[in-house]
């Protein structure tokens, strides 16, 4: 078996045969030629299928472990049409601390079309099933989650969740299969938002789905045709050109990462700084066991909500931007852009502060960022 | 700012009309004007386009140059700046180079009236004998292709200085984020932006850069002359593949010295060509002017015919005539990409076909190395 990196890096490689093409063809084409009535060459109609995206899908599927991979137009695009796996009367237990566009989805359209939703905190391991119901079908969960970096127990999760018959939906858009893969675990459904670590570069807007079995890989098809929130063939080929230095990209980016949250913490105008490659996360040894690696994403609460501004405008390598995982670093400020649409009760609860700021680690020299947030930092 | 930071950054501010951090792709022929008497900045594609500005800026900063530019493929670069020169100018060009500058300078130039001599360049005493009076341009690799001999890049550039000769440099193998000719002298550097700035098999692409005002203004005057632009969608391609040079090459490097080491000990390799050898002749020379070995290498089976069933048998690197991609890439140069050599040139450089040139890709290591085991346990 060869490893990831070697995968990653041959993403799509010897696929053309007729031609030889190491770069995978864009097929910019929206219908292809019937060889006679009543047959096909395996491809109809883009919506339905199409080369380039073909092998998108099963790059993403070998890279997960999975079953069957599905690309969409983007990471919201991939969850609505889990969502649409769903009936009215279907409960769904979703981790407390989630992106929140996925907490708006669900909470606005998914309950106007009769889902209930449960949001619970995912890392008291022991208790979570107490929210179970007759009608629980799933659960859906992010570890780390967004914006706390918390760590979710995925062998245990899978373990009780399945003795319960619910589907096991991890959405890896941090980690990326690189670090983790969460169908080794016994998960059932792996959800990306590709524009970010796959994809890499901060330039295009994308959703992956990988499922375990079959059967859920020919369910999710038939509604990724239905629906069509399909990506285009240029941006399937963005995003395998990303693949191949997703593993180059998250080695550095991490071991970046580290250095930062290490000079962050001992930093007097920080509070506290989240990042599970740090001893003091709580999360540190289960995150060594599951998952190859910390990651590159990082929060930290600042010691007062008057420094936020003044942080965000004075960074000048570091843009301040919404978005993660690309080769640029980020800061985002998870009040007003990721989870404003989470209501400032439930922010509280959860423990999203005025104070927090998310940074995603890019690949500029470690030095550079360093010293940009020290500048930034100086009060 | 540091050289790995500026790979991330430079000539790619953000975009201020919309704050994009991505370079916005002008897939623009031209640009209106306000009025007939009013032209803007920008008017003609094949003049200037604003992507390819930001890709021409990015690779001038990152060469320490003033002035970049873009061209259609790394032979439209080099064919670009060799045509500075004209009708009864002496050129001399490195004799261990890339097989098609090698055809360029020995079958298109001299129908334009150049002169050309081909030169050891890693051999000064050679290079001060060919040097005539109407000597004007010296054309040079280091480290070669694909011998990976080693050119000492401030000697020539003084002697070419003495002579009121122009220095062109192939920085194809190294890119900048490892070596910066400029910064010793050499008046112009080329690239086959295909190769390790793309990065990733699947954009052609030549750029030039020289610090020198008045060589810039005229490899401008010729880029919009000739008409062998970049498009702005392989522009974009390029910026976007220089944001990773430096993982690629820090990791493929990486790679390809463990590999050049080990390859050694094997009895199958007579000889390993690798400047990051202990034992490599010119590695000296080699590391005072480059911050690293690259991730090229070079070696040679007993016989043609093990180099042939050895590239044949070899599952991952895929068989062809690049290099500096992801995927790692195998050859047999002399067949492949220094074809058109003469066949006294081949065995004058000791250019036979039991040379195998691997470029290194991103794969990990230990699949590499099994792979050839593989492809050496298996040979007849």
């Amino acid at each position: 078996m060869i490893k990831l990196a070697t995968q990653l890096a041959q993403a799509g490689v010897r696929k053309d045969e007729r031609t030889g093409a190491i770069s995978t063809p864009i097929y910019q084409t929206s219908t292809f030629c019937h060889p006679a009535l009543g047959q096909t060459t395996g491809f109809d109609y883009s919506r339905s299928g199409n080369p380039t995206r073909q092998v998108l899908e099963e790059s993403i599927c070998a890279l997960e472990g999975g079953r069957r991979g599905l690309a969409f137009s983007s990471g919201m695009a991939a969850i609505a049409a889990i969502m649409s796996l769903f009936k009215p009367g279907d409960h769904l237990l979703v981790s407390d601390d989630t992106y929140g566009g996925t907490y708006r989805l669900f909470t606005t359209l998914g309950v106007q079309n009769g889902l209930k939703f449960s949001f619970i905190d995912f890392t008291n391991i022991e208790s979570w099933t107490e929210f179970i119901t007759p009608a629980t079908k799933a659960v859906f969960v992010e570890t780390p989650t967004n914006p706390l970096i918390k760590i979710i127990d995925l062998e245990k999760l899978v373990k009780q969740a399945h003795q319960y018959g619910l589907l096991v939906i991890v959405d890896n858009t941090f980690f990326t299969p690189y670090l983790q893969r969460p169908l080794q675990f016994g998960a059932d459904l792996v959800v990306h938002s590709a524009t970010k670590y796959i994809g890499g570069h901060n330039d295009v807007v994308a959703g992956l789905l990988v499922t375990a079995s079959e059967e859920l890989g020919e369910q999710l098809a038939f509604i990724q045709n239905a629906v069509g929130a399909i990506p285009g063939p240029q941006d399937c080929w963005l995003l395998l050109r990303g693949l191949k230095t997703l593993a180059a990209r998250l080695e550095w980016a991490e071991r970046s990462a580290l250095y930062l949250a290490e000079f962050l913490d001992k930093h007097p105008s920080i509070r506290k700084v989240i990042y599970p490659g740090l001893t003091n996360h709580p999360g540190h040894d289960l995150c060594r066991k599951q998952a190859r690696g910390f990651g590159a994403m990082i929060s930290f609460e600042v010691k007062s909500k008057a420094m936020v501004e003044s942080i965000l405008k004075k960074v000048k390598v570091i843009s301040f931007a919404e978005s993660l995982g690309g080769v640029e670093s980020l800061i985002t400020y998870p009040e007003t852009q990721t989870h404003e649409a989470i209501p400032v009760n439930t922010r509280r609860q959860l423990g999203i502060s005025e104070c927090l700021l998310r940074l995603s680690v890019g690949l500029e020299d470690p030095e550079d960022l360093k010293d940009d947030l020290e500048q930034a930092l100086d009060f | 700012m540091g050289r790995g930071t500026k790979l991330i950054h430079s000539g790619n501010e953000v975009d201020p009309a919309t704050g994009a951090v991505s370079t916005p792709i002008y897939q623009s022929v031209i640009f209106a004007q306000k009025d007939v008497d009013s032209p803007g900045r920008w008017e003609y594609t094949r003049s200037g386009n604003p992507t390819r500005a930001a890709l021409e800026a990015t690779i001038a900063e990152l060469e320490g140059g003033q002035y970049g530019f873009a061209f259609a493929s790394g032979m439209a670069a080099i064919s670009a700046s060799l045509l500075l020169f004209s009708a009864g100018d002496h050129v001399l060009v490195s004799r261990d180079v890339y097989g098609g500058t090698f055809r360029l300078a020995q079958r298109l130039l001299p129908r334009y009236g150049f002169e050309i001599d081909f030169v050891d360049t890693t051999d000064l005493d050679q290079v001060k004998r060919l040097i005539m009076p109407h000597t004007r341009a010296l054309f040079l690799e280091t480290p070669s292709n694909p011998l990976m001999k080693i050119t000492d890049f401030r000697a020539i550039a003084t002697l070419a200085r003495e002579h009121g000769i122009i220095t062109l440099t192939d920085n194809t193998f190294m890119t900048p984020y490892l070596q910066r000719p400029l910064e010793t002298g050499i008046d112009i550097v080329i690239h086959s932006a295909t190769k390790y700035l793309g990065g990733h098999s699947d954009c052609l692409a030549g750029l030039v850069v020289t610090d020198n005002r008045d060589l810039g203004k005229q490899i401008g005057f010729l880029q919009n002359c000739l008409g062998a632009v970049l498009g702005p969608h392989d522009c974009w391609l390029i910026l976007r593949g220089i944001k990773t040079l430096k993982v690629r090459l820090e990791q493929q490097q990486r790679t390809a010295e463990l590999l050049a080491k080990w390859l050694q000990t094997r009895p199958e390799i007579t000889k390993v060509y690798y400047p990051g050898l202990p034992d490599h002749a010119g590695r000296d020379i080699h590391f005072s002017q480059a911050d690293g070995a690259g991730a090229m290498l070079s070696f040679r089976l007993q016989d043609d015919e093990q180099a042939r069933q050895f590239a044949n048998r070899l599952r991952l690197p895929v068989i062809g005539s690049s290099l500096g991609a992801v995927e790692s890439i195998v050859s047999i140069p002399a067949i492949m990409s220094h074809a058109s050599l003469t066949e006294e040139m081949r065995q004058e450089l000791n250019l036979n076909r039991s040379l195998v040139r691997l470029s290194v890709g991103l794969e990990d290591f230990e699949d590499l190395q099994s792979d050839i085991i593989h492809a050496l346990e298996g040979l007849g």
